[in-house]
């Protein structure tokens, strides 16, 4: 039968609500997708060259400016990285500060990208600053929006000094511990929030988008779940210690995108959220599990969107877990401990906001940089991204082409994708030959 | 005391890692309320879908330049706005987002094809080497307290609020 062939094309020039941007090309012969290119047009800033020639402690402070909004969690995974290269082992107050500091990380950023980029398309608006204050629904989401993210920036304050880039975390120790009437402070606002969160958890578990595909999912599993400690596990269980990851990952040149994709084991696979409650649902904090269990029968899942709701979830273990610490712990001043320069390979592995991020140093026996590597978990989804689009648009091709790129749009912020090292500009561009 | 008028605004952000817009999320936990009725965000990718880059009162630019195509972006936006702000420390002073200038030869050989391939400028710069900046709020992140001076003093300045009595 002689296939007609039809041209016609159509572009968004930006995604927006989302950390930087990236570009999407899509092709399309004779009705059927044959190519998606999802690019991260980052401009590079050159960490992996700048970090080369530097003394080892300064590289946690430098690589925190990597990401403004994951930036405590390049800071843990670097600090991981030098304290295991150099032998300093982490006080048990040390440990629980950075579990407070990660939370608030955890608290503000996954809140972010619920109400501020995500929750908009739930009600039809543009924007969470266009939510209707006299709408009793839309009143409730704007105001939990901004006090759950509150509670987590006064956190990352109280254990990090600052929400981003926090100048208390460094290799050996804390500069600074909390004060008990900041504690208390924090305690009651974690306390307080609660129901905001239950409502968070509500609100995505009626997500009105869904999109179903199988994969893998990667990430680092302990019980009591941690984002700073645990085994590299896969669907099918453990797959190596943290610092055997380089033997799994494999390095997929992307010639049209700045960064690099990534396969495990030689399959696409998914990190993230979604990827940690598929893997730890079982490791929550137990007043988090009686009060998500709903929620929780959900998982595992294999649709994109509820990344969702795993965020919203994790965001009530973080502060259910960070009321319990600030409950029993008093921090007290602790000597630092000291690097002695030496010739060292560092590893830190952490679950940052959008997943598993790892960090590899080299130093000489200086205790200078050599050689350096971060993978970072948007790179991780990257190919997995490509695969939902391609799936997703060759289903809907009769769909009108703007509300082609707004589902688009949605799916890619569904990953909640992170590219502040990125370029400032996502072109949709869509060609059917 | 609001006069009625808006502050037209944009939030621009180029090569950094866009800590400073990460903070203004923060700071509109505790100040949405009260800035929301004075702003007119033209342009603000972080916060909304639908951007325009026309008449601003106020530029907020965020990063260094990294290419031409940035440079143009950035003349555009000058070309716009009464007053450009520039926002923490890439912006300000280059920071982390300058610093492939100073890698040394063998360095700069290494990077080049990628340079040359996304269409790098030869060189990374802050703002004023481009446009005039008529302020700056330092800091990387950048400083809460300067920027709700900078603000507050625009605020004035455009008419939004009445300027504070001196009693």
């Amino acid at each position: 039968m002689h296939q007609v062939s039809e041209m016609s094309s159509f572009s968004v020039k930006e995604i927006t609500k989302i950390e930087g941007s990236a570009g999407l090309d899509v092709l399309i012969e004779d009705g059927k997708v044959t190519s998606v290119q999802f690019a991260i047009n980052e401009y590079k800033r050159f960490f992996t060259q700048a970090m080369v020639g530097k003394p080892i402690i300064a590289i946690p402070q430098m690589l925190a400016r990597i990401c403004g909004t994951c930036s405590n969690a390049h800071l843990a995974a670097s600090i991981e990285a030098v304290e295991k290269g150099f032998g300093l082992v982490p006080t048990e107050q040390t440990k629980l500060l950075r579990t407070l500091a990660y939370h608030g990380l955890i608290i503000r950023d996954h809140a972010l990208h619920l109400f501020v980029f995500v929750a908009p398309d739930f009600f039809g608006k543009d924007s969470l600053l266009e939510f209707d204050e006299h709408d009793p629904k839309q009143h409730d989401v704007l105001h939990d929006a901004f006090d759950i993210k509150s509670v987590g920036n006064h956190l990352s304050i109280l254990a990090g000094g600052r929400s981003v880039h926090a100048p208390f975390l460094m290799p050996g120790g804390f500069a600074k511990v909390p004060e008990k009437a900041e504690m208390d402070k924090s305690l009651e606002e974690l306390k307080a929030i609660r129901p905001a969160v239950l409502r968070a958890i509500e609100l995505f578990a009626h997500c009105p988008f869904s999109l179903v595909r199988e994969t893998n999912y990667i990430g680092l599993k302990s019980d009591p779940f941690s984002y700073l400690e645990g085994e590299l596990w896969d669907m099918n269980g453990k797959v190596c210690d943290e610092s055997g990851y380089r033997s799994h990952l494999e390095h997929v040149v992307i010639p049209y995108s700045e960064a690099s994709g990534y396969t495990f084991d030689g399959q696409i696979y998914r990190v993230g959220a979604l990827a940690r409650v598929n893997l730890n649902k079982d490791a929550f904090h137990p007043n988090t599990k009686r009060d998500a269990a709903e929620a929780l029968k959900r998982f595992p899942s294999h649709d994109v969107h509820d990344n969702g709701l795993a965020q919203a979830i994790a965001i009530l273990h973080s502060v259910d877990e960070s009321i319990d610490i600030l409950s029993n712990a008093t921090f007290v001043k602790e000597p630092l401990q000291q690097i002695k320069p030496q010739a060292a390979v560092c590893v830190g592995v952490v679950e940052a906001p959008r997943g598993t991020l790892y960090h590899k140093y080299e130093t000489d026996e200086k205790g200078i940089v050599i050689k350096g590597e971060v993978i970072v978990p948007t790179g991780q989804n990257q190919i997995t991204i490509e695969k939902d689009l391609g799936e997703f648009i060759e289903a809907h091709l009769s769909m009108d082409r703007d509300q082609l790129g707004i589902e688009c749009e949605k799916i890619i912020r569904a990953y909640d994708p992170c590219m502040s090292c990125a370029s400032h500009f996502l072109k949709l561009k869509l060609r059917e030959i | 005391m609001p006069t009625g008028k808006k502050l037209r605004i944009g939030w621009f952000s180029f090569s950094c890692c866009e800590d400073s817009t990460v903070m203004f999320a923060e700071y509109l936990n505790d100040h949405y309320q009260e800035w929301l009725p004075l702003l007119d965000i033209r342009y603000a990718k972080v916060f909304k879908s639908k951007n325009v880059i026309d008449q601003m009162d106020v530029a907020f630019v965020e990063g260094a330049i990294a290419s031409p195509e940035q440079e143009e972006k950035l003349l555009e936006i000058r070309g716009l706005a009464t007053k450009l702000v520039a926002i923490g420390s890439c912006a300000v002073a280059g920071n982390f987002s300058t610093q492939r200038n100073e890698f040394p030869p063998e360095v700069q050989e290494e990077i080049h094809f990628l340079l040359e391939k996304f269409h790098y400028g030869k060189k990374a710069k802050k703002l004023d080497e481009l446009v005039t900046v008529d302020a700056t709020v330092n800091g990387c992140p950048m400083s809460e307290e300067a920027f709700i001076k900078v603000l507050n003093d625009a605020l004035v300045e455009f008419g939004v609020v009445e300027a504070p009595t001196k009693d």
